[in-house]
């Protein structure tokens, strides 16, 4: 972890840097998400394109997120990270005007069908944001909240899961002793893995991190990082990021938006020492961001 | 020659102060000025406003010292004995152009005092003027006794001798005997009061109720009352029972009476049940006299009014204020609300919705006397009428609800106040971060739940907000609630021990029309003037109590929420 965790912004910001950033990727998975077989997909993506009102913010997108494993999405801010995964877990509901064709399947199943229930879905689907956003309750009403709206929860029950989704969030710890405190009294850090704590407490499969760090000082961004290795066992894990190093750290996968097409998803690994596609290489290396 | 030379130099100084000036000027050191000014000028308007009110009213109660006054006058010296209640200085020119003085010996402006001399039947009236220099003496007697009547105001002179069954009881020390029996009165009176109260009135209630019953029945077509006649027989026998103990209790409230010798020479009868406290102003201690303020404010606040609103406390009124106020933030913190969450939350921002807006806070802005109309109009004749034809078809033609009321004037200022409180939840609404919704929606939860659980909470110091700024405009209302419920005298409190309790329909007192009426319509304007200060200063304190207390309820939600908020 320390080894991965010092070097500059300048490293891979030159076109010999590409070669440098091999040694930094965490992941050594070096098949296509393209070649995986079926039951190693979590989320299949097909041809799907979003309409704010009549504008376009994202073109004909199709890719396989495979289970269990950590998927970056990059670009340049703009292009459409956000507004991708927030299709995911149907965020975009919740804007008026937003047209979307297409489909996404969770496990084999439309997320968009009618007899889909929402609620339901984006319990499946956690979501972290980019601003650590605690509700202003205890630090154990923060985790317990989304296991309350899954229906009547014995006390003794809740209060293991409420611990356990701590843990898991490598929380515990530091919050044991204070979980009647309110959470807005944690530090921006432990904000940010309250609110995963709570995402993960209600056991989705999937958890998306829109840009989980990047209002983060380097040490709560390092122990997110961390949090992000233990966490990929047992979930899947899509996360937006506008830092090249931290998505070669962390991802198993990278994609790469580029005004609201996917230009290239591939392995980590690839995307970061041999890119197919020149604008992918031209933005690894920082010719433009 | 020599002027033109002078010249430039005076315009170059006047140039230069004025640049000065202009410096000043931009400095922005005027306007600090200005508006020092005007808050100064509020600040001091307030206190002045509140300073004044709360030395005339709380002046009222202290035990003022009773004078024995010897005077000239048109009809030769003249003798009487009371509290002086105003001094004033009569401007020379209009002291002899009234006639009314006799010729005077003395230079300047002549000075008059107003003496309360009370003893209102024997020796009318009971405030009047006389000029300083017609005073050849003036003495304080200290066996002088102050005495509050139940009628007929003060009054005030020694004993000559107390009775019993009309013969003099003989002792030592009559005042201490004197209280004693009035003491004993105190007790007899509590013991009525219980009587009527407890008895008396709840059993007059249930033989009502019993008509009504019957009266039903016969609507219906149902003339089999057997049952009915039976309780009312029963009731009947218990009022029997009643009224003859209350009768025995008069008889021993009759039993004494004090002979009181007053200024001038003569005597009065006092029968002592007509007595409510007595004192000795003259002979008390600055320690006895806080201990008789004290009681005196307490009373105030504890009694009923008597002899036309003039004398004796405003409980009911303060009682009707409170209570009409509780039920109207009551009725509109929940409507405010849930108008605000349709308008913010659900319903589709557009014209429509703008137009609502506009409307909403044009309302605020309507004269409250209007709002008293329409709630005559609507609430009274039409709503309550219906529920008279539907529910209380057997109490016509005497209607329920189809008279002002007590919850047609809270519903009345509900309206007139709804639009703060749909504002200001509005406003709360909006400030809640999208992010805080979003992650509750994140989470699984519904709009609703979202709303109910992180939503609400969050705006819940935006509402108290508004339910603070609707009770202060509520509590200082008074043209409304003439036509929608308030009364000069209500014979009940809203109140009582008989089911359901709360009664909704009944007319009830409050402090801003009690000011209204006790300083407009009094029949006694000089013995009302003081209970008007005293009254507008407790209107006054418990509007600043109410809002104190919702001040500091939001004051607390506020903090738990402020860094959400950022
Ligand atoms: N609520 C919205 N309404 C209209 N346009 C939006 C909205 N959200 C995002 N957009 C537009 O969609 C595009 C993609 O935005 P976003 O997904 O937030 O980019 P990223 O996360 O990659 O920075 C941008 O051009 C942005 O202006
Ligand atoms: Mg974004």
């Amino acid at each position: 972890m320390t080894e991965n965790s010092a070097p500059s912004e300048s490293v891979i910001a030159s076109p010999s840097g590409v070669r440098l950033a091999a040694k930094l990727v965490g992941s050594t998975d070096t098949r296509s998400p393209s070649e995986l077989p079926a039951d190693d997909v979590c989320l299949k993506v097909s041809n799907l394109a979003l309409f704010y009102g009549s504008k376009q913010s994202l073109n004909e997108i199709s890719m396989r997120i495979p289970r269990q494993r950590v998927t970056a999405v990059i670009g340049p801010s703009g292009c459409g990270k956000s507004t991708l995964i927030r299709c995911f877990n149907r965020m975009n509901d919740l804007i008026d005007g937003v047209s979307i064709t297409g489909r996404i399947e969770l496990n084999g199943l439309e997320i968009h069908d009618e007899d889909v229930d929402v609620a339901q879905l984006r319990r499946q689907v956690g979501m972290v944001f980019q601003r650590p956003n605690p509700f202003p309750k205890s630090v154990y009403e923060n985790v317990a909240y989304g296991l309350r709206l899954a229906g009547k929860v014995p006390k003794s029950e809740l209060d293991d899961r409420v611990e356990w989704g701590l843990k898991s969030a490598a929380l515990w710890d530091e919050v044991h002793d204070r979980l009647n405190d309110s959470a807005l009294g944690l530090s921006g850090g432990q904000q940010q893995r309250l609110v995963i704590a709570r995402a993960i407490a209600v056991e989705p499969s999937v958890l998306l991190l829109d840009e989980p760090a990047s209002a983060l000082d380097p040490i709560s961004t390092l122990k997110i990082e961390e949090l992000i290795a233990d966490l990929k066992t047992r979930y899947t894990i899509v996360i937006v990021t506008h830092n090249m190093q931290q998505a070669a750290r962390v991802s198993d996968f990278t994609a790469f938006l580029y005004l609201g097409e996917l230009i290239e998803f591939d392995s980590t690994l690839k995307i970061f020492t041999n890119p197919s596609e020149s604008k992918t290489e031209d933005y690894v290396t920082g010719r433009y961001g | 020659m020599e002027t033109s030379e002078r010249l430039p130099q005076e315009h170059r100084k006047l140039f230069r102060e004025r640049m000065n000036l202009g410096v000043w000027f931009k400095s922005g050191e005027p306007w600090v000025w200005l508006t020092a000014t005007a808050v100064g000028t509020s600040i001091i308007a307030v206190l002045g406003l509140i300073g004044i009110i709360a030395v005339k009213g709380l002046a009222h109660f202290w035990p003022a010292d009773v004078i024995t006054f010897e005077y000239e006058s048109e009809l030769g010296e003249q003798q009487i004995s009371g509290e002086v209640v105003q001094r004033e200085r009569v401007p020379r020119a209009q002291f002899e152009e009234s006639g009314a003085g006799r010729a005077i010996d003395i230079s300047g402006d002549p000075t008059r005092l107003m003496i309360k001399s009370g003893n209102r039947r024997v020796n009318p009236p009971d405030f009047r003027w006389i000029y300083t220099h017609d005073i050849t003496k003036q003495e304080k007697q200290q066996d002088l006794i102050t005495f509050e009547r139940l009628e007929w105001g003060n009054a005030y002179g020694t004993i000559v001798e107390l009775r019993q069954d009309g013969n003099a009881v003989s002792t030592v020390n009559p005042w201490r005997e004197l209280k004693k029996r009035i003491g004993r009165v105190v007790d007899l009176r509590r013991q009525a009061k219980s009587i009527q109260n407890r008895s008396i009135d709840r059993i007059n209630y249930k033989l009502e109720k019993l008509r009504l019953k019957q009266r039903k029945r016969e609507l219906q077509g149902n003339f089999n009352t057997s049952d009915l006649d039976w309780q009312r027989e029963q009731l009947n026998q218990e009022y029997a029972l009643r009224e003859h103990e209350l009768n025995d209790i008069n008889v021993e409230l009759d039993r004494d009476t004090v002979v009181i010798a007053i200024a001038g020479g003569r005597e009065s009868v006092i029968p002592l049940k007509n007595i409510v406290r007595a004192w000795q102003p003259n002979a008390m201690n600055v320690f006895s006299k806080f201990g008789h303020y004290c009681a005196s404010i307490w009373a105030f606040l504890s009694e009923g009014s008597r002899e036309a609103n003039t004398e004796g406390g405003v409980f009911p009124a303060l009682f009707g204020t409170v209570l009409m106020v509780l039920l109207m933030s009551v009725l509109v913190t929940p409507f405010g609300v849930v108008a605000a969450v349709y308008l913010r939350e659900y319903a589709r921002q557009g014209v429509f919705v703008r137009l609502i807006r506009i409307a909403v806070n044009n309302l605020a802005g309507v004269p409250s006397i209007v709002y008293g109309v329409f709630g005559l109009g609507f609430f009274v004749y039409l709503v309550g009428g219906t529920i008279d034809s539907v529910f209380f078809q057997a109490a016509k033609p005497a209607p329920t609800f189809g008279t002002p009321g007590l919850i047609w004037a809270s519903l009345t200022l509900a309206l007139l106040t709804v639009p703060v409180v749909i504002v200001s939840t509005e406003e709360g609404l909006t400030r809640i971060p999208k992010s805080l919704r979003e992650g509750s929606l994140a989470l699984g939860a519904t709009k609703a739940e979202t709303l109910f659980k992180v939503v609400l909470p969050m705006a819940s110091p935006s509402m108290l907000t508004g339910v603070i700024l609707a009770i202060a405009r509520a509590a200082g209302e008074v043209a409304p609630l003439m036509l929608v419920g308030v009364v000069k005298l209500a014979p009940t409190l809203p109140v009582d021990g008989n089911f359901p309790f709360l009664h909704l329909d009944r007319k009830f007192m409050h402090l801003g029309f009690h000011i209204y009426d006790v300083g407009y319509q009094s029949p006694n304007v000089d013995a009302a003037r003081p209970l008007v200060f005293a009254t507008a200063l407790l209107l006054v304190i418990i509007i600043i109590v109410l809002n104190l207390t919702a001040i500091t309820l939001r004051n607390r939600l506020e903090a738990r929420y402020r860094e959400a908020m950022n």
